[in-house]
């Protein structure tokens, strides 16, 4: 591994994941389901039995050696992470992913909103990025205000925008990539625009944080999650990351030991941050392979990655183009890593269920984002979403086997 | 295995061209059933003369295995009684569940290739587990997942 990160060898580079080398029902596999969760180099395996095996230990409690490590490698994790998104280690928290950032921080706003409030959101949120605020909502009496999507090309209409930041907003919370139409969003136009009106923005990074470089200064944002599992590392770690003097400001989320600084019968005070969001033993394990994975990462060039996605995307969507009956979701141009799209008279998970006879992984249903399908007038889409260790021979066998199902079911006929 | 035998030419063509897709306008037994991680959603409509299935009907989106069960369900249902309504479901679910295809009936018998999917047993018993909910009168709405 660590080819120069101008250049990366591609094909190379699956070697690196052992997963990828395997027969599925009698054919190679090609796993096109990276948007729901990424494989992992052996740089994150080796990392995660590594720590089991030498220096497993709880951390910031005891004083023994072992306890010493593994708080010393924890701590170097949200350090590591801190650099990878151009942020103080103080402002990273670690969370068991994306959800739980969302969630986390919609609890703790709970006394700061009061009805008449608004939360801004957009209408192709998923479903984590838009049930936590309902339920804030409901605690609040605030309400939800939704950025329209414009139509199957997938963009938001930003047009009315500054319009919807007014008359009580306090936070506008969107993905930077959307997991089901594969949109880009201009983070960093969104964040300086809610900024103006006085308005705290949230990103849900969980899709592009292992695709694109991220940097929370550059961003402008308020506040901003990702899951590891996303982005070639485990499961059950992620990190919310959000500015220091609102992090500072906010009152704990769970309470328990880690997150204390003083307990006394019938009152406490809270640890510093970002331990006084992390009540409780962390996923000490999962930070120290979100580490391995960061690293893995930013060796190959997360800017390289993005235009490795982008151009599989792209090849992809070329290809679906020619097969009638075939509506494609996204944006014509400036895709990311995926294409979402539905056969005419053909349900996703046939189509799914053909696929992976062939030892093609794919995603078929609504991607938890019911709203927005239901919108544009769609049961469920059929979802491939790449990423590095995809090929482009991986992107014709994949557009092979969908065309053959339209055929096996009879698309638009 | 090959795909034919899970999606059977009756399968295909009841997909295609599903029979008593409709709505009843004089039901008196109605009931929905949804399955959410899918997002399969069917409704099923039935008029009842005493305890027999005087006609039968449903509406949905779904999978090509959940569409052709309830367009195969509804042929199978209409002018049974209920127990007898029931009998067939038992039959339906040794078919799906054991893959053991049954002679005497050759309609119900192309969904035992479900057996060998797992995860698609729940769309083929969506339809029935609605029309049993509508017969034995509960509102409510059947989830399979």
């Amino acid at each position: 591994m660590n080819p120069p990160a101008s250049t990366p060898n591609w094909t190379a580079l699956r070697a690196d994941f052992p997963i990828l080398h395997q027969t599925v029902h009698g054919h190679p596999l090609v796993y096109l389901d990276n948007a729901a969760t990424t494989q992992k180099p052996r740089s994150v395996i080796d990392s995660l039995v590594r720590y089991y095996e030498r220096d497993n230990a709880n951390v910031h409690r005891a004083i023994h050696e072992l306890s010493y490590r593994a708080t010393t490698a924890y701590e170097a994790a949200r350090a590591r992470a801190a650099r990878f998104i151009n942020a103080a280690a103080e402002e990273i928290v670690f969370t068991r992913g994306t959800t739980e950032g969302i969630n986390l921080l919609a609890y703790v706003f709970t006394p700061r909103l009061r009805p008449g409030d608004a939360i801004l959101v957009t209408e192709m949120e998923h479903h984590s990025n838009l049930v936590p605020w309902q339920l804030l909502a409901r605690r609040t009496g605030a309400r939800l205000r939704f950025v329209p999507v414009t139509g199957d090309n997938g963009a938001l209409d930003l047009d009315r925008l500054d319009a919807l930041l007014v008359d009580g907003v306090k936070l506008f919370s969107f993905a930077h990539i959307s997991n089901s139409l594969g949109t880009i969003n201009p983070a960093a136009d969104l964040c300086a625009r809610a900024r103006r009106h006085g308005v705290l923005s949230v990103i849900d990074a969980a899709q592009s944080a292992g695709h694109l470089p991220l940097d929370v200064q550059a961003l402008g944002c308020d506040f901003l999650a990702f899951s590891g599992h996303k982005m070639a590392g485990p499961t059950g770690i992620g990190v919310l990351y959000g500015r220091h003097a609102l992090l500072e400001s906010l009152d704990p989320f769970q309470g328990g030991g880690e997150m204390i600084a003083s307990v006394q019968f019938q009152e406490s005070t809270w640890a510093r941050i970002p331990h006084k969001f992390e009540a409780g033993t962390p996923d000490i394990a999962g930070a120290i392979g979100l580490h391995a994975a960061m690293d893995y990462l930013e060796a190959v060039g997360r800017a390289a990655i993005g235009a490795h996605d982008a151009e599989l995307a792209r090849q992809a969507a070329e290809g679906l183009r020619r097969i009638p009956g075939l509506r494609l979701l996204g944006p014509a141009e400036d895709r990311g890593g995926l294409v979402s799209f539905a056969l005419a008279g053909v349900h996703a998970h046939d189509v799914v269920t053909l696929a992976d006879q062939e030892g093609v992984a794919l995603r078929g249903g609504h991607h938890c984002t019911q709203p927005l399908l239901r919108k544009l007038g769609l049961p469920a889409t059929t979802r491939a979403s790449f990423y590095l260790y995809n090929t482009p021979e991986e992107v014709d066998r994949f557009v092979e086997t969908i065309r053959r199902a339209a055929q096996f079911f009879g698309a638009g006929a | 295995m090959d795909l034919t035998e899970l999606y059977q030419s009756v399968i295909l063509d009841h997909n295609r061209r599903p029979r008593n897709f409709r709505k009843l306008p004089d039901a008196n037994r109605i009931a929905a059933g949804n399955n959410p991680v899918c997002g399969d959603e069917i409704t099923v409509f039935i008029r009842t003369e005493g305890d027999r299935i005087a006609d039968i009907a449903f509406q949905g989106a779904g999978c090509a295995i959940s569409q052709a069960s309830a367009s195969v369900m509804t042929q199978r249902l209409k002018g049974r009684t209920i127990a007898e309504a029931e009998a067939l479901f038992g039959r339906f679910r040794t078919i799906v569940g054991e893959g053991t295809p049954d002679e005497e009936d050759l309609d119900l018998s192309a969904f035992a290739g479900v057996h060998q999917f797992p995860a698609r047993i729940k769309c083929a018993t969506l339809a029935w587990h609605a029309a049993l909910n509508a017969l034995h009168g509960q509102t409510s709405t059947a989830v399979t997942e």
